[in-house]
């Protein structure tokens, strides 16, 4: 049975529709991924997934329930990782979880027990008597995840986890949450990081302006909606104005041919083949780079690369 | 009968969260206990002794300290309550985000507001039955009745736990608290706490009757000092229902607030 299914699901804010819509299905021990770009309806779905936010219209059931009428035994077994970090600052890191764990109705000695375990596992054992404020970004999310553990959740929502982190602590937060995916926890992630979304998700969803646009495990989006490999043709100064003509002089070498103000992009099969042909029809590119498609290129193409706000 | 079970143990979840972080701020709980203290001995016993022989209520002579005494402890109880009913509560709903946090428990809004509450409720208490201890030691209280102004005390202090909470989630910003405190300064001066309200004009009488801290000053002063009358009831319900309507409002309030 699946964990969480919404059909037509959505929700209005006055005038303002977040979510039109929408059809979900996430499947035990999954990490399912919904990406999108800013105002896409991430955060609002995954609000309404947590049993905070109460869903305008369609039907959402959470482990076999409605969060309507059965919020509380919902949350009991959800675990949440917001946006913005929501520790308690007035507490230290230790009591974080253990005050946390009574809300859940866990005994002190059991909290405790878990308290000490967690912070082992998100590596703050050092820090278990320091107060919150002085925690780094990165310290300060991983006591969020712990927080989310306390009560051994089947499912575990993270909006956002590693956004504002640096390279080191977005990569220990990762290793710790695929440690969790091994342990058969499912995990619910929003992201407008592409690499998190390939390294962590089974299966994704991409949406935009509310809706869901694309579907599929990251290896069947870039299949999808993208060639194997792209080139990157950068350009001198004086080209710029030119990349027009050229990409029409380059026409037919890749599938598609995306011109972009600084340099054209070319997707096509084999990378190396196309370059050959570039220099055949006498183009000369200040720099070029062939690499392999990312969801990245899948990403902006369905979504676009206009600036949302 | 179950789920209720469960929602007391959940709104008392919160009240422990309380009691952890004032576990270390000793003196934030003890200070409270000063303040109306301190009034009673610089205003019921400094201006006492000015206005020794000459002060009456209704006629009848009255040491000053004996009447400034339960207003003291009812402008506190309003204080205590309303400082952590409605400061605290609004910075840990709009600043904290604290709230979101717990939401994302099995615990709801109307636990939150119910936790908050009883701990706003204890605190206040612990500072009415202190209060009670220091004026029945300065022979402030004349008679049995007295006992009964600490459960007094409570109802006052859920009136404006009540009504606090629910002015918390109309406030925008801190500045509007600029006039909360501004009320409850001016309630303070004139609810009768420092004279017989008798001694306004018919208009401010009125309007005095009308604001909350009078009926607290007037139910607690009947019972320390013994004058037990019908009156006092009219005081009990006047507050019941304050808290009541407040308590009403900051649910449904903290409901649309919260879970948007």
């Amino acid at each position: 049975m699946a964990l969480i299914t919404a059909r037509g699901l959505q929700k209005r804010f006055g005038d303002l529709t977040a979510v039109k819509g929408i059809d979900v299905q996430v499947e035990p021990g999954e990490a399912f991924g919904f990406l999108g770009p800013n105002g896409a309806g991430k955060s609002s779905t995954m609000k309404m997934i947590g049993c905070v936010s109460p869903r305008t219209a369609g039907e959402l059931s959470i482990l076999g329930l409605d969060p309507a009428t059965h919020a509380a035994e919902i949350k009991a077994r959800l675990g949440v990782v917001p946006q913005t970090d929501n520790l308690d600052v007035e507490l230290s890191v230790l009591e974080n979880l253990t005050v946390y764990a009574r809300f859940f109705g866990i005994s002190r000695a059991e909290a405790r027990r878990r308290a000490l375990e967690l912070l082992e596992f998100v590596q703050l054992t050092e820090r278990a008597n320091d107060r919150v404020e002085p925690l780094s970004g990165g310290m300060k999310r991983r006591l969020t995840i712990a927080r989310a553990l306390i009560n051994e959740p089947e499912i575990v929502l993270l909006d956002e986890p590693t956004t504002g982190l640096d390279p080191q602590a977005r990569h220990l937060v990762w290793e710790r949450l695929f440690r969790l995916k091994q342990r058969g926890v499912t995990l619910v992630l929003t992201t407008h990081y592409m690499d998190e979304a390939e390294q962590l998700c089974d299966r994704l969803v991409v949406m935009d302006g509310g809706k869901i646009v694309a579907e599929g495990s990251p290896r069947e989006l870039i299949e999808r909606h993208s060639t194997r490999e792209v080139v990157e043709l950068r350009f001198s100064l004086n080209e710029m104005d030119e990349l027009g003509s050229i990409a029409e002089k380059l026409d037919g070498i890749a599938q598609r041919i995306e011109t972009l103000p600084d340099r054209l992009l070319l997707y096509a099969a084999d990378g190396d083949a196309a370059i050959a042909e570039v220099h055949a029809r006498g183009v000369v590119p200040a720099s070029v780079l062939a690499r392999r498609s990312t969801l990245e290129d899948v990403f902006l193409h369905i979504t676009g690369r206009t600036l949302v706000d | 009968m179950l789920t209720m079970v469960a929602q007391a143990k959940r709104a008392s979840a919160l009240f422990e969260r309380n009691v952890v972080v004032y576990k270390r701020l000793p003196w934030n709980i003890v200070s409270g206990f000063f303040e109306p203290v301190l009034y009673l001995f610089s205003i019921g016993i400094g201006v006492g002794a000015l206005v020794s022989g000459t002060f009456t209520v209704d006629g009848e002579p009255m040491s000053y300290a004996l009447f400034v005494a339960p207003a003291m402890m009812a402008q506190s109880a309003m204080s205590g309550a309303m400082i952590e009913s409605a400061f605290n509560l609004f910075g840990k709903m709009r600043y904290q985000k604290l709230y979101d946090a717990f939401l994302a428990t099995p615990v709801g809004p109307n636990e939150i507001a119910w936790g908050e509450l009883s701990f706003a409720l204890a605190r206040g208490g612990a500072y009415s039955a202190a209060f009670l201890v220091v004026m029945a030691v300065m022979d402030l209280t004349t008679s049995w009745w007295a006992v009964l102004a600490l459960p007094g005390a409570l109802l006052i202090g859920l009136a404006f736990g009540g009504l606090g909470m629910a002015i918390a989630t109309f406030l925008r910003s801190w500045q509007d608290f600029d006039y909360v405190t501004g009320i409850m300064y001016v309630m303070f001066l004139f609810s009768g706490t420092f004279a017989p309200i008798a001694l306004f004009p018919a208009w401010a009488q009125w309007l005095v009757q009308v604001t909350p801290l009078y009926h607290g000053v007037e139910l607690l002063r009947g019972l320390t000092t013994g004058q037990v009358g019908p009156g006092l009831i009219g005081h009990a319900v006047y507050l019941a229902a304050l808290a009541a309507i407040g308590l009403t409002i900051a649910s449904r309030r903290m409901g649309k607030l919260l879970l948007k």
